[in-house]
């Protein structure tokens, strides 16, 4: 009878190198996920019209904690998009005529996407 | 020629006496120029001859000799024993699948899977032979010509941890098989192949590790081909939804 190894369900991704980089990858995505769920409590504060409300968030975005997260927060965002933006020609090539366009100026093209919207928003947000 | 000391340790099982695998150390001297496959020939020429394995063209051509090397899935043909030189090199069967015997693996769940997949050209209504073949630009040939070199070696299934917890993923092979005819300027096949493609056990159970690409011997990516195949998946099933399925 052929023999079946077994394979760890919870330990998997210590075995490669490549799979434990993937599963870190993965993770960036819970601090994307909290910072998406602070977003929406602050929109749900500025929605509520009430100021007493906005101020408590508002401190709370300054405790020290809050500063911790959105630190880490602001590093894994940049940890997750330059590993995606890597990957994009793998998922969109563009092909020109016979040639594919190379994999660096679609990948760049998100880089330069990401600029000017990040512009847009320092803009609504007052910066400029 | 100066020799290379090679130690490996191969995992045995022979069905018929053994509960579970266990490793089996050979001592090989090898030449310079020798691959890891001349080295499990000269184990299984000059030493063992019990041992099982399964190998063809000794090119990285036929697929056949894919194994663990060093917890890699590699062709043991196109691996040069000077990059274990005096060191302990483990050898292995193929991870992810059965073991058959020793370096043997069954390769039946691929096989089912490649047939689901139905990677050959079709048609909704063959054109007469009259009217000659079927054309195809250079450019058209070039969208797909990547994928076309596959050669069924399994290496990407060894290295895809989706497959190792999920084995109903249909795997990345099988699935790159399926881009490449979707691809083809000649193929009408993409709303046949989608029932498959778009079951969660298809495209949508792949995690994106990339692991496939990295092992392939034959720089198909495969790992490229499943993420155009799961933006061709979607718009396939908004085409469907609004009454415009077919290719």
């Amino acid at each position: 009878m052929a023999y079946v190894r077994p394979v760890s369900k919870t330990t998997w991704y210590l075995k490669d190198r490549n799979y434990t980089i993937h599963m870190i990858n993965e993770l960036t995505s819970v601090f994307i996920g909290l910072y998406a769920l602070l977003l929406l409590w602050g929109i749900g504060a500025v929605a509520s019209g009430d100021k007493a409300y906005y101020q408590f968030f508002l401190e709370c975005l300054t405790s020290p904690g809050m500063l911790v997260l959105l630190w880490v927060t602001t590093i894994v965002i940049f940890y997750h998009a330059i590993a995606w933006f890597k990957v994009t020609p793998k998922a969109m090539p563009i092909q020109k005529g016979e040639a594919f366009v190379p994999g660096g100026v679609i990948a760049g093209a998100h880089y330069v996407i990401w600029v000017l919207f990040s512009l847009v928003v320092l803009y609504f947000a007052g910066v400029f | 020629m100066s020799a290379v000391q090679l130690e490996l340790e191969i995992l045995r099982y022979d069905p018929e006496k053994d509960q579970e695998p266990h490793f089996q150390t050979y001592q090989v001297a090898c030449q310079e120029e020798w691959m890891v496959l001349d080295a499990i020939n000269h184990v299984k020429d000059e030493v063992d001859t019990t041992l099982s394995y399964r190998w063809s063209c000794h090119m990285a051509v036929c697929g056949s000799c894919g194994m663990m090397i060093d917890g890699q899935p590699k062709l043991a043909c196109k691996v040069s024993v000077k990059d274990y030189a005096n060191k302990k090199v483990r050898i292995e069967p193929l991870a992810n699948f059965p073991i058959e015997r020793d370096l043997v693996v069954v390769q039946d769940d691929f096989m089912e899977k490649l047939k689901r997949v139905k990677p050959y050209i079709i048609r909704k209504e063959e054109q007469p032979i009259e009217a000659g073949e079927y054309k195809q630009s250079p450019a058209e040939l070039k969208k797909f010509k990547q994928f076309t070199l596959c050669i069924n070696c399994l290496c990407c299934y060894a290295a895809c941890p989706e497959y190792a917890l999920t084995p109903e993923f249909m795997g990345p092979a099988a699935l790159a098989l399926a881009h490449r005819y979707n691809t083809d300027s000649r193929d009408q096949g993409l709303a046949e192949r989608h029932k498959e493609l778009s079951k969660p056990e298809g495209v949508w159970d792949c995690s994106f590790t990339d692991t496939c690409s990295i092992a392939c011997p034959k720089h198909v990516d495969p790992a490229s081909a499943l993420q155009q195949l799961k933006i061709a998946t979607t718009v396939q099933w908004y085409k469907e939804l609004i009454g415009m399925g077919d290719k």
